[in-house]
């Protein structure tokens, strides 16, 4: 009874974090510039982070945390890799 | 695909919990990035998702991995201590960096002659 | 330069990291992760880092306490902004706030708190006039809230880090 519970609770979470990043995949679509273009790809990042998480948990299976660290490594260094973008036109001075 | 680790009660019932609210406040942060007016404002909106977003479905994940192998499992405070200490880093890059840009703007468009009320809350 | 003992509490830290990462406390990951820790401290010190130096003392518990209890508060409102547009801000802006801490440390920590908060956003330190630039989500009272980040979070961290 509680499985099912957690169950239905598990993905229920996962469309609510889809619905997050068609949020952010929408800002990073449609902009209006390109520092929110850059914000909507952090946010996207997170939350596909959380929703591997949550893979996690309904799976029973570490391997999907290492794959969120991962996720959450490339994603830093790739969005301040933008923002020095934005501010320099270059990334590395 | 409906699955679920088979937890006691207790667990099952906090684990749901928590993984239902930091969704939530998750996609809350997400549509403020929809909703709210400008770049400034919206830079607000995904804190939500890296702080109680994440902080809830860490919790959850620890406390299920716990229970599930029967031993503490605390690796989740790894993201939780990465995602605490980068987020501060992007935003405050993206946020210099679109101050940067629209200064620029602005003083492109006083030199065009064709600056716009309004534009003036920049700061010095 | 070579020659410096490195920083004690880096590589504590990072021995801490190891031993999560592996989930172990076998003594063969506490071995391997004190060399990695001890190399990785070593590659660190070429880059000069300022010396740290942390009183232990109660101010530490406080100002988790305190900061945690912001995160959920400004969390709920930020929230009820973006939920509920009847009661968005009319006034998001910029504050210049003055700022007494010197140490680098502190002012990293005090960044990273105010950021992590929702609804207020670090941008810049300005050393020369000892100011830091924050924006605001809902500015309401600016005297308040400067009064508030010095009471709260400056004066805790200056009795940590300096």
């Amino acid at each position: 009874m509680t499985t099912l519970l957690l169950a239905l609770a598990i993905t229920t979470a996962q469309v609510l974090l889809g619905l997050a990043m068609a949020c952010a995949a929408w800002r990073l679509a449609r902009g209006p510039r390109a520092q929110d273009r850059v914000l909507g790809l952090d946010a996207l990042y997170v939350n596909a982070m959380l929703l591997l998480l949550s893979f996690g948990i309904q799976t029973g299976r570490t391997l999907y945390f290492e794959a969120a660290l991962v996720i959450a490594l490339l994603g830093f260094a790739s969005t301040v890799a933008l923002a020095k973008f934005l501010m320099r036109g270059e990334v590395i001075e | 695909m409906i699955q679920a680790p088979d937890l006691p009660a207790w667990a099952a019932i906090i684990v749901a919990f928590l993984v239902l609210l930091g969704a939530a406040v998750t996609l809350i942060g997400s549509v403020g990035l929809l909703r709210l007016g400008s770049f400034y404002q919206r830079a607000h909106a995904p804190t939500l998702g890296t702080t109680a977003g994440v902080a809830c479905i860490l919790v959850a994940s620890a406390l299920c991995f716990s229970v599930l192998q029967a031993r503490p499992v605390l690796h989740e405070i790894l993201i939780a201590l990465f995602v605490t200490a980068t987020t501060p880093v992007t935003l405050m890059l993206l946020a210099r960096a679109a101050l940067y840009r629209d200064r620029e703007e602005q003083a492109a468009a006083e030199a065009a002659g064709t600056r716009k009320e309004g534009d003036a809350d920049l700061p010095a | 330069m070579s020659r410096r003992l490195p920083n004690p509490w880096l590589i504590a830290a990072l021995v801490l990291l190891w031993l999560l990462l592996n989930e172990s406390l076998s003594p063969g990951h506490l071995l391997l992760g004190t060399l990695v820790a001890l190399i990785a401290a070593k590659g660190l010190a070429a880059l000069r880092p300022l010396p740290l130096r942390i009183r232990l003392s109660r101010a530490i518990p406080r100002l988790a306490i305190a900061v945690f209890a912001d995160i959920v508060r400004s969390n709920l409102a930020v929230a009820r902004i973006i939920l509920f547009p009847a009661t968005r801000p009319r006034a998001s802006g910029f504050v210049n706030l003055p700022i007494d801490m010197r140490s680098r440390y502190g002012l990293a920590m005090l960044a990273i708190i105010i950021t992590a908060t929702p609804g207020t956003l670090w941008m810049r330190h300005d050393p020369a006039r000892r100011t830091v630039l924050i924006h605001v989500l809902d500015l309401i009272d600016e005297e308040a809230l400067i009064a508030l980040i010095k009471t709260r979070y400056e004066r805790l961290l200056m009795d940590i880090f300096e």
